[in-house]
């Protein structure tokens, strides 16, 4: 799932700063299960731009909130269409794409970030999420033991590893383990050294021209369900 | 023929000697051309090292081409962290086309570790495809398949790392390496002579010459730091003691005699066709070291 942080209030207040009549829309998917942009995130922020203004009453704005159930579908931002009436901003606690799917939507209302979208990862334990996948277009996991080289090597190396890990752990940080030290020993216990000892040639990054676009019409289900 | 002077000299099978110079931070090139004019006769090649620790310096291959006016021997260090693979081709035909034919392909240390943390990494490619890289442009061809004009020719080096504590995925990449064409070795810094003794032992089956890198301590303090903060140095215990024990100030007569006590054994054991001298900072006293070196008991 995508994970995201919340962006700090201050930098929040700053954005809204020229409007006056603002709207939270948070998003029901990822960023409700990573905690940065539920129902619950959006009351929350209500809250705290209400009390800072009640501290700082030089700023004046009327906040107003709703969440759809996925802002990165059209039919769910269909939903804000009642509810924008009036407002001069919108401020999304979805990812990056929930952001550009609303300002597509609402070309005349200005749409703010409230949330900073930072990656594709898993729940590793309870509120702890890691980062896991970078979305390269060109999926090796078969080769490298089910461990991302591109995503959990700093240096995204295919080769095998730079001279930096002590410990096992990664040369930028005590706390991260060296993702080759993982994969050498997963193949190991795979009985696929052979992946190992393998040369890799060099990316290729014609898999990622961006913005990349996939068309799947005939797998995907039209109609109520989505609705 | 030999692609370089230094090429030559491996294969001539006498004991290598190589050091490496780091470029200043800036355009006031008189401390490197000193450091040029006191190493180019004592070494066989002189590294000049490519924003070492991800720290921006004068580029390497200008570097180069000083030491080249200057009358020595280069091995230009490149990394894969700052130029993908357009920047690195462009660099290697103008490295060759002005007489720079050693090349010491390396990963390149992490952005996080250096001065402009903020900047973007690179690594388009990684060392072993560097290499590979090296030897399609001597074919003919770019990366692209694209048939060039006047083919580069390199005499290509690596990196490899005896003291790692998970040494088997270091041998692994070091395989690799010499697969893609990789010609010598310049180890990290050598701290625990049975490590290397065991890795040599290991890459005597490949046809490789192997250097051991020699780091000159200059404080318990530094090699702790060094410890803790540079990637891939473990200096072990009994040195830093031996650093400690020393009077106040003496720390770097105490590193140069452990490096040149180092060197002997090496040279007089026969246990790796040569070594590479690290100063880091202190270029100056390598001469006096090699000097050491040739004098010293082996007695420690
Ligand atoms: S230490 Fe491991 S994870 Fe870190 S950059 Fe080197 S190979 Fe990649």
């Amino acid at each position: 799932m995508i994970v995201a942080e919340p962006k700090p209030l201050d930098a929040i207040r700053q954005m809204i700063a020229p409007y006056s009549k603002v709207l939270i829309v948070g998003c029901g998917t990822c960023v409700t299960v990573c905690g940065a942009g539920g129902e619950r995130e959006v009351s929350f922020l209500h809250d705290k731009l209400r009390l800072a203004q009640a501290k700082n009453p030089d700023s004046i704005h009327n906040y107003f909130e709703y969440t759809v159930k996925r802002q990165c579908d059209p039919e769910f931002i269909d939903l804000l269409d009642a509810k924008t009436e009036g407002v001069d901003a919108i401020i999304s606690l979805a990812c990056g794409i929930g952001v550009q799917a609303i300002a597509e939507h609402f070309p005349d209302i200005p749409v703010l970030p409230g949330v900073n979208t930072t990656f594709n990862g898993m729940a590793s334990e309870y509120g702890v999420w890691d980062e896991r996948c970078a979305t390269c277009g060109d999926c090796c996991l078969d080769e490298t033991g089910g461990i991302c080289p591109i995503t959990r090597c700093t240096k995204g190396i295919l080769n095998g590893p730079c001279a930096g890990p002590k410990n096992g752990k990664c040369e930028v940080s005590k706390d991260m383990d060296c993702a080759w030290m993982l994969i050498y020993q997963r193949l190991e216990r795979l009985g696929q050294m052979d992946k190992m000892r393998r040369y890799y040639p060099a990316r290729n990054y014609q898999a990622v021209p961006r913005p990349r676009r996939i068309v799947v019409k005939s797998n995907v289900a039209a109609g109520e369900e989505n609705a | 023929m030999p692609n370089s002077l230094f090429e030559e000299k491996l294969d001539s099978g006498k004991f290598i000697l190589t050091t490496e110079i780091g470029p200043p931070k800036g355009c006031d090139i008189t401390e490197m051309i000193h450091h040029i004019d006191i190493l180019r006769d004592k070494v066989d090649a002189i590294n000049v090292t490519d924003h070492q620790s991800s720290v921006l310096r004068y580029p390497s291959l200008g570097g180069c081409l000083v030491v080249k006016e200057h009358g020595g021997e280069p091995i230009l260090q490149m990394t894969c962290r700052d130029r993908n693979r357009l920047a690195l081709q462009a660099d290697l035909m103008f490295a060759c086309q002005r007489g720079v034919h050693n090349v010491l392909t390396l990963t390149g240390d992490s952005i996080e570790v250096g001065d402009h943390k903020e900047a973007k990494p690179v690594f388009d490619i990684d060392s072993v495809q560097l290499i590979k890289l090296i030897r399609t442009l001597e074919s003919g061809f770019d990366m692209g398949g694209n048939e060039i004009t006047g083919v580069p020719s390199f005499c290509i080096g690596s990196t490899v790392h005896p003291e790692a504590d998970f040494i088997e995925p270091q041998l692994v990449k070091f395989d690799k390496k010499v697969s893609a064409g990789a010609q010598f070795f310049q180890t990290q810094g050598i701290f625990d002579l049975s490590k290397l003794r065991m890795f040599v032992q290991y890459a005597s089956q490949f046809p490789v010459k192997i250097l051991a890198g020699i780091i000159v301590l200059s404080s318990a303090r530094m090699a702790k730091y060094m410890n803790a903060n540079v990637p891939g140095i473990m200096v072990p215990q009994n040195l830093i003691d031996e650093l400690a024990a020393v009077e106040k100030g003496k720390g770097l007569a105490k590193g140069k005699e452990i490096a040149a006590r180092t060197i002997k054994t090496i040279e007089e054991e026969k246990l790796c066709h040569g070594v590479h001298l690290m100063a880091v900072g202190n270029e100056g006293i390598v001469p006096e070291i090699i000097e050491m070196a040739r004098s010293v008991s082996v007695k420690a």
